[in-house]
Formats: C-alpha cells, structure tokens, sequence
C-alpha cells in the first residue's frame, strides 16, 4: 500500500493502482476520453491531465521538511500528468482541479471542438456524449476558430449494423483498441496526420465480427452509431430497466432502454461475473421478436372455421375441458428452457396436478465462440434441470415422439416451444385429442393446435434464469405486453386453476416464495435478493473464456480490469 | 252559498297580491339581481359584464338584459345529477327549505301605501298580510332559512358541504341575536310590531334615519329625535351588517367560501336544485333590503313626509311603491357593491365581530335608546 | 421549524375596521365612476374588435414549423421541443433523409410532427429550446375544431401556419 494524497486528503492504495483509478476510489471523477478500464491505455486523448506532485528529492544530510500533520511536503511538478497511465507512488498527491488543470481541460475541449460538426441535434449520441458533457463542464462556451473545418466523410458504411461519422471523431481509439484486444479483429485504424486524421477501416475489411456494436457503446461522441438505433429515439427519453440477455446460456447483464412500451434499443450493463462490460451483436437485436408482425397477442382456439380469438376464461375452459377427459399416462408437457423459473415451477405444478411422468424441455445447441456466446442456446437449461428435475434435458423427447406417434399420448401441452421445429411430425399433431401452444409468435404447431396461448417476451415479464455458469439472475419488465397477454407465470396459474379451482397465487413473488420452499437449491432466496448483478447458485465446471482472458490480461498489467 | 261566495272574493285580494309580489316584482328581481350583480360587480373591476344576451335569433342585445332568461333556460337544463352517496330525502328538501322561508317573509312587507283604484270603493292595502307581530313573523320564519343550508350540507355527505353547513348553522345562529337585538330600539321608538304602522308613522314623522319633516320649506326636527338618532345610526351599522351574515354574502360567506371548501354547502348540487340555493340567496337579499328599508329607511315613503299614503290618491299610491323598489333597488346596489369591495373575513373574526361586539354593542344601545326615551317621555 | 411571523401593531383607528372599510368602498366606487364616465377602457369586445394590429412581435400564437429560404424543412427532429413541452403536446417520430434526397447531407428530418392543440399552453418552451429554430409561435391565436382529431395538427398544417423563414442560422448551407 501507498499512501498518495488526492485533493489534500491522505489516502492508501494498492501499490500498482492507476492515479484515475485512486481519484475514483477517493470519489473524484477525472473526465477522460480514451481510456476504458478494460482497454489498454494509450493516453491519447489527454483529457485527464492532472497535477502530480512528489516528495521533493533529498540531498545528503538534508532533512525533509514536515507539514502540519507530519507528513513530508508534496513538491508539485510544473507540468500536468496523465492520470489514466500513471500509476501512484509512495507520497505522491494529486491535484484534480485547481488553475492548471481547468486550464488543461480547457485547452484539451477547445481543440477537440475546432473540427467537431456540432451536429447535436441529430447525433444519436446527443444525451450521453462525453463530449457534451465535458463541454459544459470544462469547455468555454464559445468558440475562436474562424477558418474552415475540416471536412471528413460522412455516414461512411463501415460494418453491416455500424454507421461511421469521421468529422464527429476524437480519435480516441478506443474503438481500434477494442477491435484489437477483445474480440482480436483487427479492421479499423487512423490514416493521415493532424487535423486531417481519419478513423477507417483497414482496405477490403469491414467492422463485421460478432462483438462490433460495443464500439459504439464505448465510442465516447457520436462518430460511431447502430444503424439499428440509427434516428430511432433521443436517448433521454429512453427508460432504463436492468435485465439479462436471453439469446444464449451466458445470461450476459443488460439495459433494456424502453419508451411508452416500445423497445428501442439493448445494450450491455457491467457484471464482472458475466459479461464484464460486453455483449455480442445477437443479443442486441433480440427485442425485434416483440414487435415481430407473427407476434400472437390474444388467446386462440380451435374452432370449426380455425382459429377464433377468445377471451382467457374461454381458453382455459377449453384446454381444461380438453384435459380433464384423460388419463396421466396419456399426457404429455413440453416445456421450454426459454422459460424462467417461476413458469417452470409452474409447470412442475401443473405436472404434479395432471400426474403425468412425461415433462421434458427441448435441448438447443449452436456454435459457441471464445468469448461471450455460449454452445447452450437456450437461456435457462440448468433452471429447467433444476426446478422439473431432469436429468439430462430432452432425453424424454423421443419416447414422447414415439407415444405421439403410437398414440398412446393423446394430449400434448407445448409450453413457449414449436414442436414441429423440435421433430414432431405435423401428422402426428394432428392426431392428438389435445393439444396446447404457448408461444409469442405464429407458429406451425401453434396452426394444428386445439388452443394457443400467447406469450410474453423477455422484455415483457419478470423472473428469474440460471446461466451456463450456474448464476442464478433476473429478468425485469421493461414494456407492457401487448393486447391480452399475461405474463406466462399467470397463465400457468389461471390453467392450473381452470383445472383444479383457486390456488391463491397473486405475485410473482409469492411464486418464488413457494418455489424456495419446495426446491432446496433456491432456499432463503427471493427475488429482490438476487438483485441486479445475481448471485452465484449452482457451481458448474463452464467458464467464460472472455472473463479467462481478461484476467490474464489483468495479471499482465496491461489493464485495470 | 253567499258567505261562501264572499269567502271567495275575500281571496281574490291576497291571491292577486302574491302573484303580483312575489311572481310578477320579487322572482324577476330575483333573476335581475343576478345579472345587476355581474354587470356591476363588471363595473367596479374595469370590466364589461355580460352584455350579450338579448332577443333570441337576432342581433339586438338590449345591454344583455336577455341574460338571466338564458341563464335560466340552461339551469333547467343542465343534467340534474344526485350523487349516489347522498341522503336522498333530505338532500332534495334542502333547496326548497332554502328558498320557502326566503319568499315567506315578503308576506308581512309592505310594499306600499295603499292603492285606490277607480270605481273600487275600498283602497287596497299594500301588504300581503297586515300581521300585527309582523317583525316576529320575520324572524321566525326566516330563522328558517338555516335548515336548507344546514340540511344541504348533512345530506351531501361529503367533506366540504359538511363544512359549509356546519358554519353556516353558527353564524347564522350568531347573528340573529343581534340582528334581533339591533331591531328593538325601533320597536320601543315606534311602540309596534306591525310593520305597516311602523311605516306610516315613519311617513308621518320622517324617516328612522332622517326624521325631518317639512313646514313649507321650513324643516321641523325635534331635539328627541335628533338625540335617538345616535342609537338608530348603532342599530342601523348593526342591522346591515348581520344582513350580510345571515345571507351568507361576503365579507361573510364563509359557508360556501370556495377557497376553502369548493361550493361550501351546495358543492354537490347541480342543475335547478343549484339554481334554487343560487335564488334563495339573492331573494333573501332582496328580501333583507325590503325590511331594512322599511324599518330605517321610511319603507315606501318619501322623504320629509311629502305625499300622502295613497289611501285617496292612485297617484301617491304608485309613487310610493315606486319608492319603495327605488330604495331597495338602491339597497340592493350596495349589497353588490361591498361584496366586491371587502375581502372575507376569517372564522374566528367573525365569531368574535358576532358575538364580542354587536351582541354588548346592541345590548347597550337598547339602554341607550330607553334612556333617551324616559328623558323625552311626555306626561 | 416554525416561523413566528410578527404581526404588525394596529393603532385605535385600524382596528376600528370601518374607516378601512370605507376607504375600501371607495376604491372600487372610484373606479366604478371611471368606468360609468367612458374615461377608462379597459377590454375590448372580442369579435367586433380585434387586437391583431397592435400584436407584438413576441406575441405567443400557435406554435408552427418554418422553412428556410431553400424550401428546407429546418427542424431535424432532434425531439428537445417533444421534451421540453410541459404539457406533452409535441409528438414526433423522426426519420432518415434518403440519400437521393438533395438535402441528403442534413441526415435526419421528421417523418411525423404532431402538436395536440388541446394540450398545447402556449408557453413557447419549444421555440425557445429549438437548436435549429425550426418551431416559431406565430400570431394565430383562434384555434378551433370540431373535434379532438382536428385539433391535432401534423406536419402539414404546421408548415401551413409557419411558412417560410429567412435568415437566422445557416449551418446547412453550402457556405460551411
């Protein structure tokens, strides 16, 4: 441990701390540009100039002199420091405000704004630039540049979901840095020199790979914007709910910005357990299927000219009509590792109630990466292990198959799956006395089925996940869900009530509760408890080969991690 | 059958002078009041006032004088709304508790002389009934009048009207005692009750509040009367002030003070039953303006005893009442005009201006006056 | 913490209220007078007279969107005015030029811009927040309609009312 002063107060930090890093701790922010605390730092931007002092060195024989607390007397340095890669020293202090360096940041935001467009009003990063902010906080107010600006291209087409604009750029490489360090696609770089740089791409390559838009997420000014989010809503309207990502098993932590029940956009919130600060171009377009035109928004059932639209009450009557008439061995319940906990342990109530031994999930497998993207890809398969007891998912898949076939099953109830997309056969389907879908969207099993139940999104409900690594998360509700949808727990409740009579059930909470009850591994857990980072359930043997490589890179020193 | 017959004509009289009072003069006041009162109240704050209103379907405006007609029209008929957590019963009683008494009172007021019609051997006496206790008819039935307002206010069964009535049962109570009090040193004055002869020896003697009388063009004043003028002036401040209170105007209407409590006690009424609290006020103002005209004032007669009472004269007959109109008109004014002019008081100022003050005041006043009475009294 | 306010001391004559009273009543007779006498005019009597004439430049009308002298749409939709407005009465769903568009370069424009009248306050909060000034109050001030759709004005009755104006900014211009 050093001792360093930050502002005339005396502080400890661990021998190695960048001064940025200390200023935080001591709870004072240095504005910065380039440097991210999971990038290298190159110290390029300057903006985070401060002033450092040392003791002063010492001839033979002199003694140091003292102040008032004892403490030998800082001797300030003349010139400002960085603060971004300088780490602190033993006596060190540091000064984050004061003449020189107001001065400094002055001087710093007047030359950033001699080529900046100042095209505010329709930069998508208006709301949460850097450079806006600094500007009111350090710049002067006016400018004193009376030449031409320099022009640079324009809406230049660098990647298929990234839009670049080169006059709004700081050329704080940051983005190059990312390119080169996190997802190793080396593609953009500067060309020329002085006023003229210009950010690019290198020749014949495109900012293309799977982590792209995270560049615009750290891209301090507006230079780099989703072409997805491209003139959709000002970011201050936009109301912030922490979620998780449900693309794939890595449960990777989200911000779900939504307004007046549309979605607009996702973007990755930091969780140093998941996803550190990422997430990978998949995820964010996942809020799409909400608004997908297929999207089921009432309750259907099956009638002699198709499908009609019916009340809830309708729906379930018919379904438990439909379910009353058989026997256990005769049904059957796919449910879905797409779906939380509470609706799982829905399911389980529903199982127990119909006494069937046939519940199983439908296994998904992709290509994972060495990052982020998981080879699970459904989003909660150790959740649906644990809350139905399964032991290897969809392993009853096939036996269900062949019963369906046989017909010796003769009622099917598909929770949030299409079953033709898992191998059913869609004659097979039909054959059946009962069949129920739950889905959020239209759906080939959803058209032979006696009643469809539509689905809430993700973004849509609450509850909780398990990812691959065993962390036990939460979903939160961003955006009503259209039309007549419920939330799928509710559902479940409203079947499992049309079915056997009340039950009593009214929060999601209470769902939780009861579940903690019944399944050791949740016991003295509520939701509220797990809050927004998770907490660490099952232990798994999966890592996250990003977190691996950060780490590394961390025990390198080459970032604050 | 032929005492029946004269029964029946015995009726025709009253029946024809209630018509003609309180249909034909007292309601369209009513209504007139209402827009006197927004165009003057338009007057006194640099204003125009409702100046629209005239011949329905034309452009002719007459200084909206059509106004009222309009205003009626769209109190009957707006949708008459009953609130489903009201007391039903008494909740539909109370406008017409409020209005009743307010009309009743106009009974014992004499509005005139008398009227001597040609070929009519009798000359009509100009008062609907020549109570001999007609001072203590009013007070009784306009005492009354508390009911309606209070009764709104229970039945409403809402916060604010509860208030309002509930004030309004105290200042009401309040004030007529002095209200009482400050009529006494006329009774001892004029030694009756009947309001007729109170104005008849006020046509004679001069006015309570101006007892002049010319000889030639000599005025006549006694020194009694000069004297009694000091306790009549007391009664008179007294009187109107209590006026004000018991009719709920400011500065005294704290029971529908809608800075404090909406509407007050009529917060849940609409429609006509609205309308009839609306009227019921501005009759029992009219009304109040007639007694009090009538016991200070001279009632219908001119000043300095000129004219006669019309018992032989059509003429003098119809200028008294047009006299008396002139002065309640006149009354009525400054009823409207110190209800713009004078912010409202605060509960508690009022309680204490009730009962502090005009209550000792009136008390001594009494004494006041009989001392200058047993000073002056003759044999 | 309570404050004791300190209530003035009345002399005799205050407390005695009638003089105050009287003085009162004579205010308002005084003005009474003025007015019975025509020597003071206050209102005007609406639809015969109208103020039009003598209506200031700053008078706050209905608010609109202008064009500038090239027939370009000014506002950007960069959505401050949507934000600023107290009683949400701007309502704007903003859109991408097309690249064949001549004004290509200005990027952004609104693909619907609705202002409810029923809401609007009059407050000029959006001229005064606009960066491109864009949204102007202009002088009507007799908005009516028939019905909640009609008060709603988009985009081209907005550009209807505000027309064309010249000068101000010109950071789209080729002069930059």
């Amino acid at each position: 441990m050093v001792n360093v002063q930050i502002d005339g107060t005396w502080m400890q930090f661990p021998k190695g701390t960048r001064m940025i890093e200390a200023c935080r701790q001591a709870g004072v922010e240095v504005p910065h540009y380039c440097y991210h605390p999971k990038l290298t730092s190159p110290g390029n931007c300057r903006m985070c100039l401060v002033q450092m002092g040392m003791p002063p060195r010492l001839a033979p024989g002199q003694e140091p002199e003292k102040d008032e607390d004892g403490r030998t007397k800082i001797q300030w340095m003349p010139r400002p420091a960085i603060a971004c890669a300088n780490t602190v020293a033993d006596g060190m202090g540091i000064r984050t405000g004061g003449e020189l360096v107001d001065e400094c940041r002055r001087g710093v935001m007047e030359f950033l704004l001699i080529n900046h467009p100042l095209d505010c009003p329709i930069c998508d990063q208006a709301g949460e630039c850097r450079l806006q902010e600094f500007s009111v906080e350090h710049g002067n107010g006016v400018s004193r540049f009376v030449d031409n600006k320099v022009k640079k291209p324009k809406n230049v087409d660098i990647g298929p979901r990234i839009r670049l604009d080169d006059e709004r750029c700081i050329m704080c490489s940051r983005c190059i840095r990312f390119c080169q360090e996190i997802p190793e696609d080396d593609v953009l770089g500067f060309t020329d020199r002085g006023s003229h740089t210009v950010l690019t791409t290198h020749p014949g390559k495109k900012l293309a790979n799977d982590y792209s838009l995270n560049t615009v997420d750290i891209c301090p000014v507006g230079a780099l914007t989703s072409n997805d989010f491209r003139f959709q809503m000002r970011v201050w309207f936009l109301k912030e709910t922490p979620s998780i990502c449900t693309g794939c098993g890595r449960g990777c932590n989200t911000i779900l910005g939504s307004r007046e029940d549309e979605m607009y956009r996702i973007t990755p919130r930091e969780n140093d357990a998941v996803n550190s600060s990422w997430m990978c171009d998949h995820g964010r377009q996942e809020f799409q299927l909400l608004s997908n035109e297929r999207r089921l928004t009432d309750p259907l059932v099956l009638g002699d000219q198709g499908h009609r639209l019916s009340s809830w009450s309708e729906a379930h009557q018919t379904a438990a009509a439909g379910l009353k008439l058989l026997g256990p061995e005769e049904i059957a319940i796919v449910a879905s590792a797409r779906m939380t906990n509470e609706e799982l342990y829905m399911v389980r109530r529903l199982a127990a109630h119909l006494k069937t031994e046939w519940v199983d999930v439908v296994p998904r497998s992709q290509e994972g990466d060495d990052l982020l993207i998981a080879e699970d890809a459904n989003p909660n398969s150790l959740g649906a292990k644990l809350v139905l007891g399964l032991e290897n998912p969809g392993a009853k898949l096939a036996d269900i198959k062949a019963g369906v076939e046989k017909g010796t099953i003769k009622a099917v109830l598909a929770f949030d799956e299409n079953l033709i997309g898992a191998g059913f056969e869609e004659a097979s389907l039909k054959k059946l006395a009962f069949l129920l879908n739950t889905h959020l969207l239209a759906n080939p099993t959803a058209d032979v089925a006696q009643v469809v139940y539509p689905s809430a999104g993700f973004a849509e409900k609450r509850g909780s996940m398990i990812n691959v690594t065993g962390r036990l998360q939460r979903l939160n509700q961003a955006v009503q869900p259209p039309g007549q949808v419920m939330e799928n727990w509710e559902v479940l409740r409203d079947l499992i009530q049309a079915l056997t009579g009340s039950n009593g059930l009214y929060m999601i909470e209470d769902v939780f509760k009861l579940m903690a009850g019944e399944i050791a591994a949740f016991k003295g857990l509520s939701l509220t408890k797990i809050g927004d980072l998770g907490v660490a359930l099952l232990e798994t043997e999966e890592k996250v080969p990003l977190l691996e490589k950060e780490r590394e890179r961390v025990a390198k020193g080459l970032i604050v991690g | 059958m032929l005492e029946f017959f004269s029964q029946l004509t015995g009726l025709i009289e009253p029946t024809i002078k209630i018509v003609g009072l309180v249909f034909l003069v007292i309601l369209p006041m009513v209504a007139y009041s209402v827009y006197a009162e927004r165009r003057f109240s338009a007057i006194l704050q640099d204003r125009v006032g409702p100046n629209r209103v005239g011949i329905p379907f034309t452009k002719v405006s007459l200084a909206g004088l059509g106004q009222p007609m309009a205003d009626g029209l769209k109190f009957i008929l707006k949708e008459d709304f009953t609130p489903d957590h009201v007391r039903k019963v008494y909740y539909w009683l109370a406008p017409a508790l409020t209005m009743v008494p307010a009309l009743l009172t106009c009974a014992v007021l004499p509005f005139g002389g008398y009227l001597k019609l040609p070929f009519v051997d009798d000359p009509f006496k100009l008062v609907i009934a020549d109570l001999d206790v007609g001072i203590l008819f009013v007070f009784a039935i306009a005492s009354l009048g508390v009911y309606g307002i209070v009764l709104a206010g229970w039945a409403s069964n809402s916060k604010y009207p509860f208030l309002g009535g509930v004030r309004s049962s105290s200042q009401m109570i309040s004030y007529e005692i002095s209200l009482g009090l400050s009529v006494i040193p006329i009774l001892m004055i004029y030694g009756d009750l009947n309001l007729s002869n109170i104005v008849q020896q006020q046509h004679e003697q001069g006015w309570a509040l101006l007892p002049i009388t010319l000889d030639g063009f000599k005025p006549v004043v006694s020194m009694r009367d000069l004297l009694l003028l000091i306790p009549l002036f007391i009664s008179f401040i007294i009187f109107v002030t209590s006026l004000f209170a018991e009719t709920n105007r400011l500065p005294f209407d704290l029971p529908e003070c809608e800075t404090e409590l909406v509407a007050g006690y009529h917060t849940e009424y609409s429609s006509m039953k609205f309308a009839l609290f609306f009227l019921g006020e501005y009759a029992a103002m009219i009304i109040g303006s007639g007694f009090a005209v009538t016991l200070f004032l001279g009632g219908w007669s001119l000043p300095f005893g000129w004219g006669t009472n019309g018992e032989d004269s059509l003429f003098w007959g119809l200028v008294n009442v047009g006299t008396f109109f002139t002065k309640v008109i006149a009354f009525i004014l400054f009823f409207i005009w110190v209800r713009w002019s004078i912010p409202r008081f605060r509960y508690d100022q009022l309680m204490r201006l009730g009962w502090v003050f005009f209550f000792e005041i009136a008390l001594v006043n009494i004494l006041l006056t009989a001392a200058i009475l047993m000073l002056f009294r003759q044999g | 913490m309570a404050i004791v306010v300190k209530r003035p001391k009345l002399s005799i004559f205050e407390k005695m209220y009638l003089p105050a009273i009287g003085k009162g009543l004579l205010i308002t007779l005084s003005h009474a007078i003025k007015i019975l006498r025509g020597k003071k005019k206050v209102t005007m009597q609406y639809p015969e007279e109208k103020w039009d004439a003598n209506m200031p430049e700053h008078y706050r009308g209905a608010p609109a969107l202008v064009k500038d002298e090239q027939g370009r749409e000014r506002c950007v939709s960069c959505q401050l005015c949507e934000f600023i407005c107290p009683p949400r009465a701007i309502k704007i769903v903003p859109g991408e030029i097309p690249s064949d568009d001549p004004w290509a370069k200005v990027e952004k424009r609104p693909k619907e811009f609705d202002i409810d009248m029923i809401r609007c306050i009059y407050c000029g909060m959006c001229e005064e927040v606009c960066p491109e000034q864009a949204i102007y109050l202009r002088k009507d001030y007799a908005i009516t309609g028939l019905s909640r759709e009609e008060m709603v004005h988009d985009k081209e009755r907005l550009y209807e009312i505000g027309g064309v104006r010249e000068g101000l900014v010109n950071k789209w211009n080729e002069l930059k």
